[in-house]
Parts: C-alpha cells; sequence; structure tokens
C-alpha cells in the first residue's frame, strides 16, 4: 500500500491486497470480575474486506472492538494489526498507525461543529506545532486550509454533509450523526475502519445510504471494513465474510451465507429473544 | 450569516474575522486601545490597565478550564509565580523586560506543568483542590524563601525601562500591558483554529474517545497547564511592574477564586467570554465603589454603610448573570449580534 500523503485516500486495493491479514485476533480473552466478555477469540480481517461480527446482544461485540483499538487491555491474547503486534501499543498511536473507529453510543463532540468534528479525525497527522498554531499566519494556516479543503471535497461530499458543515451535532438527528462520526473516521486516513453497529436505530433510507458508503469506503477508498452489526440484512448484502460470536466465544466464522445457516448461529439468535423478529430479520437478509 | 454576505468559498469561512464589519469593529478597537492613554485621565488608565492584566490571567484560564475542562484553582499562584521571577531579574539582573515577561512565562509554565501532572488521574473537584493544594506550598515558598523571595515583607522593584526611560505612570506602563495582551489575545484565539484548540476542547468532551483519535491525553493536558500557567505567569509580570511592590499576599486563593468566576462569568470556553468576564469581575466593584462616592456628599454615612451592600450587589449581579444566561457574557453578545444582523428579518 503507498504511503504518499494524499493519493493513498482513494488508491484501490492493490490486487494481492485480498490474501494479506490486515489485522488478526489470536486467542483474546477478557473478563470483567466473574463476567468472561471474552474467551479465545481468534479471527483474521483480510485486506480490502468488509468483515462483520454478528452476535446477540451481550455476546462481546463492543467488547472485542474495545480490545482492538486498545481501550480495554486484554487479559490474554494478542492483536496484531499490519503484521505487528499491537498489545502494548497505546490507543492513540494505533490510531495513528491507520486503526480508526466509531462507537455503538455515537462519541461525537457536543461542543464542537460538524466540520471540527471531522477535522479533528486528522489529529495524528497533522504536525502543527504550539508556536505554529500561536502565531496562525504560515504553516499553520497552510495546514488548515489544506486540511478544510480536503474534507470539504472527499468527505462532506463523499457523505453528502454539506448542508449540516456548520451545524453543532448535538442539533442533528441520530443517522446524521452517524454519518458525522463516519466522516471523522474518514478523516483519519484509517487502513482499517472500525465500525460498531452503523445503522442501528436508523430508518431504512439511512440504512441504505450507510450501507452504499460503506461499500464505498472499501471500493474506492481501499479502506478494510470490520463492523459489528445486528442488521442481518445488511450484513449478508455487503460482508465478504462474517464472523459469529456468542458468550464470548467464535461460533463459526466464513461466507455470510454459510454463516446465515449455520445451526449454532440460528439457535444463538433463537435463543436470544424474540424469535418472530428474529426470523423476519433472517428473511430480510435474503 | 450575516444578511446580505454570501461567502464565496470556504477559504474565506477560516478567517477569524469572517466579514469586513468584523475586521472593521476590531481595527476601530485597536484604535481606541492606542488613543485611550491621550484622551482619559491617570485613574481610568490605571483601571483599563488592570482590566487588561486580568484579561490575560483569565484567558489563560480559560484555556485550562474552559476549553480544556480541567478545573483549576492555581492561577494566582502561578501568577505568583511570574511576578516574583520578574520583579528578581529586574533588582538582581535589569534585563530587558521583555525577556523578563518571557522568563516568567516559561517559569510559571514550568510550575503548571507539574501542578498538572496529577491531571491524568483525577479530574474535577479532585484537581481543583490538588491545584489549591499548590497554591498552598507556592505561598509557603514566597513566605519562607526569605532570601530570595524577601519572606513576608516582599519585594520592591525598579519600574521597567524602555530605551533610557521609565514606565512609571499608568500611561506609561500601559504601552507594555496593552500591546502584549492583545498579542496574547490573538494567539489563544488563534490555538483553536488548528488541531491544538481542536484537541483540548475533544478532551473536554469526552476524554477517553479523544485518545482513540490518535490525542495523546498527558501530553496535551500538560499542555494546556503549561499555555495556561504561561498566560499566567506572564500576567503576573505585568503585575509586578504595574505595582512595584510584590507580597506573598498579592496573590491569595481569593484571586483565583476571581478567575474563576470571570470564566463562568463570561463565557466558558469563549476567547470573548473570558475578555467580558474580566472586564466585568474588574469593572463592576469599582462602578459600585464611584456610585457609592457620589451618594456620599448628600448623605455623609454611604461609605460606611453601602461597602456591604457593595459587596453584596456584586454577588447577587454575578448570580443573576448565571441564572439569566448560563452560557455567560458571551452569549449575551452573540444573541444581541444576531438579532441586529438579521434585523429587519425577524429570525
Ligand atoms: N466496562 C464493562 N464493565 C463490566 N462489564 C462489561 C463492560 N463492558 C461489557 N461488559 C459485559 O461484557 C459482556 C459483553 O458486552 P458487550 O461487549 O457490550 O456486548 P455486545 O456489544 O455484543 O452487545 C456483557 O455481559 C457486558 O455486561
Ligand atoms: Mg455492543
Amino acid at each position: 500500500m503507498q504511503t504518499t500523503e494524499v493519493s493513498n485516500l482513494k488508491a484501490p486495493p492493490s490486487p494481492q491486497a485480498a490474501e494479506r491479514d490486515i489485522l488478526s485476533v489470536e486467542g483474546l480473552s477478557l473478563s470483567f470480575g466473574g463476567v468472561k466478555a471474552l474467551q479465545h477469540v481468534s479471527f483474521n480481517v483480510k485486506e480490502g474486506s468488509v468483515t462483520s461480527v454478528i452476535g446477540p446482544n451481550g455476546a462481546g461485540k463492543t467488547s472485542l472492538f474495545n480490545s482492538i483499538s486498545g481501550f480495554y487491555t486484554p487479559n490474554e491474547g494478542n492483536v496484531n494489526f499490519l503484521g505487528k503486534n499491537v498489545n502494548k501499543v497505546a490507543p492513540p498511536d494505533r490510531a495513528e498507525m491507520g486503526m480508526a473507529r466509531t462507537f455503538q453510543n455515537i462519541a461525537l463532540f457536543k461542543g464542537m461543529t460538524v466540520l471540527d468534528n471531522i477535522k479533528l479525525g486528522r489529529h495524528a497527522h497533522l504536525k502543527t506545532n504550539l508556536l505554529e498554531a500561536l502565531c496562525y499566519f504560515g504553516p499553520a494556516r497552510r495546514t488548515e486550509e489544506a486540511l478544510r479543503k480536503e474534507v470539504e471535497e472527499r468527505i462532506i461530499d463523499f457523505l453528502e454533509i454539506d448542508h449540516i458543515r456548520n451545524s453543532s451535532v448535538a442539533s442533528l438527528s441520530y443517522g446524521l450523526q452517524k454519518r458525522v462520526e463516519l466522516a471523522r473516521a474518514l478523516a483519519m486516513q484509517p487502513k482499517i475502519l472500525l465500525l460498531d453497529e452503523p445503522v442501528a436505530g436508523m430508518n431504512r433510507e439511512e440504512t441504505e445510504d450507510m450501507a452504499r458508503f460503506i461499500l464505498d469506503v472499501k471500493e474506492e477508498w481501499g479502506v478494510t471494513v470490520l463492523m459489528v452489526e445486528h442488521d442481518m440484512g445488511l450484513v449478508m448484502d455487503i460482508s465478504d465474510h462474517v464472523v459469529c460470536i456468542n458468550f464470548g466465544q467464535v461460533i463459526t466464522e466464513g461466507l455470510p451465507h454459510d454463516v446465515q445457516a449455520h445451526p449454532d448461529v440460528i439457535s444463538a439468535y433463537l435463543g436470544s429473544g424474540d424469535v418472530a423478529t428474529l426470523r423476519k430479520k433472517f428473511k430480510a437478509g435474503r | 450569516m450575516r444578511i446580505g454576505t454570501a461567502k464565496e468559498n470556504y477559504i474565506a469561512d477560516e478567517a477569524l474575522f469572517d466579514t469586513n464589519v468584523q475586521r472593521g469593529w476590531m481595527i476601530a478597537l485597536i484604535a481606541a486601545l492606542i488613543a485611550l492613554p491621550f484622551l482619559s485621565g491617570q485613574y481610568a488608565i490605571y483601571l483599563v490597565c488592570l482590566v487588561l492584566i486580568n484579561i490575560v490571567s483569565t484567558t489563560g484560564l480559560n484555556i485550562l478550564t474552559g476549553f480544556t475542562g480541567l478545573v483549576s484553582l492555581g492561577q494566582a499562584a502561578f501568577m505568583g509565580v511570574g511576578a516574583y521571577i520578574v520583579a528578581i531579574m529586574e533588582i538582581h539582573l535589569g534585563t530587558p523586560f521583555l525577556l523578563n515577561l518571557i522568563v516568567a512565562g516559561f517559569g510559571a509554565a514550568l510550575v503548571g506543568i507539574i501542578v498538572g501532572l496529577p491531571s491524568l488521574r483525577v479530574k474535577g473537584l479532585y484537581l481543583a483542590i490538588a491545584t489549591i493544594a499548590a497554591s498552598v506550598i507556592l505561598h509557603f515558598v514566597f513566605a519562607n524563601w526569605t532570601s530570595v523571595t524577601g519572606g513576608v515583607s516582599g519585594l520592591s522593584m525598579p519600574p521597567a525601562s524602555f530605551f533610557g526611560s521609565e514606565l512609571i505612570q499608568p500611561d506609561q506602563v500601559y504601552w507594555m500591558i496593552m500591546p502584549i495582551t492583545v498579542i496574547m489575545l490573538f494567539g489563544a484565539a488563534n490555538l483553536f483554529r488548528t488541531r491544538i484548540g481542536r484537541a483540548f476542547i475533544a478532551i473536554r468532551d469526552r476524554d477517553i474517545s479523544a485518545e482513540v483519535l490518535g490525542i495523546r491525553l498527558l501530553r496535551y493536558k500538560l499542555m494546556s497547564f503549561a499555555i495556561s500557567s504561561f498566560y499566567a505567569g506572564v500576567a503576573g509580570g505585568l503585575w509586578a511592574y504595574f505595582f512595584r511592590v510584590i507580597t506573598p499576599e498579592s496573590f491569595p486563593l481569593l484571586m483565583s477564586i476571581f478567575f474563576l468566576a470571570a470564566i463562568i462569568v463570561g463565557g466558558m470556553g469563549s476567547i470573548l467570554g473570558g475578555i467580558l468576564g474580566a472586564v466585568f469581575m474588574t469593572m463592576v466593584p469599582e462602578v459600585l465603589k464611584m456610585m457609592v462616592g457620589v451618594l456620599s456628599p448628600i448623605w455623609p454615612d454611604a461609605v460606611a454603610v453601602m461597602s456591604p451592600v457593595r459587596i453584596i450587589v456584586f454577588g447577587a449581579l454575578i448570580i443573576f448573570f448565571l441564572i439569566f444566561e448560563p452560557e455567560g457574557l458571551a452569549e449575551i453578545w452573540r444573541k444581541i449580534r444576531r438579532f441586529f444582523h438579521l434585523w429587519p428579518f425577524k429570525t
């Protein structure tokens, strides 16, 4: 993968990219007191793929994401990113390496506008120092103007959020907030994008938009996507690989339809709540 | 947006003052600051100098507390550090005032960084208590390190000199205080147009997710402490040049509370808010004092009777503004502006 400043943003994935594992999780275990949130979880994410993690509520999906991004320190196991063991790498450094994420319960900065939230994503890649910042004229200004231009032309345009760029995030609908969070993650120039329930709480139209954005991120930007999602329709439509976990363990993984048809997956879902709605969700996936 | 201006492009959007009208007001304000000493008496200039010094320190605290979300009650003590450094350098070395003020800023920043070290672990009231502890320790040092600080009797220092002429009267010291205040205000405003200011706000709003975005918490929290106390150190240095007598009692804890009140009344996380808060907190007691003074020819006992009333009115005004507009004076100002910009169209 090239690492030139701008061109790597929308570089198409190189032909051999699909062969390499960009992220691999090995034997990850995590417990909170007596609760074993994760038990020996292992799986790989191929570069250039959309990989989905599914599983009923409380299965440990968010805990898995938190361990990958360095939020939680697992009790055992390894996280390898770009061929490097990152167990001891702090979250900001993982971000700088190219790991970006969104949160299940949106973590935008309420005191800032949409634009500033997005610009914040680029933080780790900007070099403005304190003295330059205080003077502003000169390097800081050039940096900010170049950033603004790129955010406008590549991100705001792409995600169709022109109309809200100067709004405060607190005033936005839930669906738009999720979109702004995606924008901010894209501003991080990620190599992998971790999306925790990107369409939860969205209506049908918003979900379809988001599906389109995720596919474009993969295909046009060449960014690998790892997502947690409940919406089986979305998972079936856009995933290359699906990992199902329950009670903190991997039940099965594979191609979307194989995982969907797996008896343990069906029982995991059926065992966890309202059967009728779950059947409907499964049907919607077809 | 102001009626009648359509931004041509988003680069213009990045400017600090985004309309010509705003730029015009800014130029008018600076012209007024330059004209002031020629138009008013010493007492008025004395008050303006005091306001400006308080603006510098309040803006520093606003960066730390208003923008980064780290509550500090150490601002006055950091000012003390700057004031003592300036006095000592002026007495023993006689170096140029600009150098002394810069050293004062860096000295205070260093102390600020040390005081800020617990901020990675403790927040809110706990951090406030830690900064109070630091203030107490600094006060102890000021009062007891007699060989350097002159102990409880403090230090008297010579005035600053500028190309051979001494800056003694308020209208002379003003020429040191005013430009430095203006430059430092621009610096603070610029900070929030870059990644550093955005990182501060991110830490204030949600420090844990800020980390996942690549912001190193300890580094930026300490940077915020350093900048904030640099501002305090310079303000303290200016204070020293203004009064030229420094004692351990010059920078009491109450003064730190004064600065905290200034950013709360003015508007946390707004540069304009810090300015308005400092003006309010400095001027309201003065105006009340003047009003009592006006009464005294008619009512001889006015001063004695009204002094406590004055303090109560001051407190009541603060509370009134907090209830009336919790976002601070800066928000009131914004509402007034919005009204006139959209006028005659109703919002
Ligand atoms: N910070 C935490 N402290 C204690 N328990 C937690 C914490 N985070 C998650 N858990 C527990 O770990 C399990 C997995 O939770 P989570 O990862 O959020 O599941 P999912 O995202 O799949 O719904 C749950 O039993 C939850 O209660
Ligand atoms: Mg979850």
